[in-house]
């Protein structure tokens, strides 16, 4: 028998080995997301106090719209000559499936975040009056709430005949709580002021929809 | 002395599988033993890949029961399964050995001389390392009954393993598919191209509309119709 946490991490591996191999996810991702930086940059001109009030949003909205494309590209990969098929009738476990998706694309967006960060504190002229790994954290449990309702949409949305837009449309109103805490989270956090709240809101936003996601994974992975 | 068939391996009863209002199964009623080779034949849309998939707990019956190896829950069994299905069920990034080593941990099995041995099996080279995506329709498809063929079951499911394959290539699989018959495995194969396992099989059984019309010894009914 197959224990968990091998499958997981057999099944992260080939997931790391496909994409460094195709780099489908990466390059789409950090296209769109220098298209962001750059667009927004000749759009405004903002102050160094200005940039902090609005990059909060403008970061998370780039990387939230960026991780839709990693996301739709994990499970293409699945259901490409019915991989998924293979998995289902193996004695793997579901959710190892699933923990491995996750961790596979809180990689992915991470990678991102870490490259396109330093452009965006040049671009907005960005300096943190806060503590910095705070930011760091906020990044941590932000990426995680993204792609862990993400990878779980996205299997959601993966038989239908329109999952590009069924992805955004399930992930972004569900994604709303978390988004706006690691907004006020990150322009807190820039500007000087307590974070604590947003923090511990996105802890707990994470916790719950881990856990919900784990309990329902097995009957979306079978759904027909 | 007469000649006493083995017990059913596979138990079907009143199988009945809808997509919506579009039933594709209506009342499937069969047993399958140890040890044979059965080829289910019949025109697109007869129903005989719904009824493999269903076997291979793909597909939630609609209606009725399937008991394999005395067991209604897929899950307990589904080691004993092998399955191959008309796509390759392979990663075409991957090479055919990246690709068996992925599945064989999977079913908790260790090391790579099985998939070595799977791989020699169906007549290809382990140490090829060109990805999947790159190989002939012919070889996809000798790699992905490599696949089911990994975790040594007892039960195989094959949906059409010999389409795009050469008339050579072919014939090598049934061989190895009877050899697995011969070993006590209970091979299940859908097929179009019934002559191929003529001599080979022990029964072919005829679907129609959804449901088995007729269970013969040869192809004697395809040759009439």
């Amino acid at each position: 028998m197959s224990a968990p946490a091998a499958v997981t991490r057999v099944t992260l591996l080939k997931d790391l080995r496909l994409e460094w191999r195709s780099k489908d996810a990466i390059n789409s991702m950090l296209f769109f997301s220098l298209l962001v930086v750059v667009v927004f940059s000749f759009s405004f001109d903002p102050s160094a106090e200005e940039s902090r009030q609005i990059a909060g949003g403008l970061i998370w909205v780039a990387f939230l719209f960026a991780a839709v494309v990693a996301l739709n590209q994990t499970w293409a990969r699945e259901i490409r000559n019915q991989v998924l098929d293979a998995y289902r009738v193996s004695p793997a476990p579901s959710n190892s499936l699933f923990i491995a998706k996750t961790l596979g694309n809180f990689i992915f967006v991470t990678v991102l975040e870490a490259l396109m960060t330093p452009l965006f504190i040049v671009f907005y002229r960005l300096r943190s009056i806060g503590p910095v790994w705070q930011l760091l954290l906020v990044v941590m449990v932000g990426t995680w709430a993204l792609v862990v309702n993400g990878t779980f949409f996205a299997a959601m949305s993966l038989r239908t005949r329109s999952r590009e837009i069924m992805l955004p449309l399930l992930l972004f109103p569900t994604s709303i709580p978390a988004l706006l805490a690691m907004v006020q989270a990150t322009t807190s956090i820039l500007s000087g002021e307590s974070a604590h709240f947003w923090i511990v809101l996105l802890v707990t936003y994470d916790l719950v929809f881990t856990t919900v996601c784990l309990l329902l994974f097995e009957t979306v992975l079978n759904a027909e | 002395m007469t000649e006493t068939a083995p017990p059913p391996i596979i138990t079907v009863s009143n199988l009945i599988k809808q997509f919506g209002r579009f039933a594709a199964l209506r009342g499937v009623t069969a047993e399958f033993s140890a040890g044979k080779l059965y080829a289910i034949l019949g025109d697109n849309g007869a129903g005989k890949t719904t009824l493999l998939r269903t076997l291979a707990g793909l597909n939630r019956p609609s209606h009725g029961q399937i008991t394999i190896l005395g067991e209604s829950k897929f899950h307990d069994i589904c080691h004993e399964v092998g399955y191959m299905a008309h796509p390759s069920l392979l990663y075409d990034e991957m090479s055919g050995m990246e690709n068996l080593e992925y599945f064989a941990r999977l079913y908790g099995i260790a090391g790579n001389s099985r998939c070595a041995e799977v791989i020699r099996a169906v007549g290809l080279d382990p140490d090829l390392l060109r990805p999947v995506g790159q190989y002939s329709q012919g070889m996809r498809q000798r790699m992905s009954l490599a696949r089911a063929l990994l975790n040594d079951p007892r039960i195989l499911l094959l949906d059409e393993p010999f389409s795009n394959v050469d008339l050579h290539s072919a014939k090598e699989m049934v061989r190895l598919l009877a050899r697995a018959r011969d070993n006590g495995r209970t091979v299940i194969i859908v097929t179009h191209q019934g002559s191929l396992l003529e001599g080979a099989a022990d029964e072919f059984v005829w679907m129609e509309f959804g449901k088995i019309v007729e269970r013969t010894r040869g192809l004697t009914r395809g040759l009439k119709k």
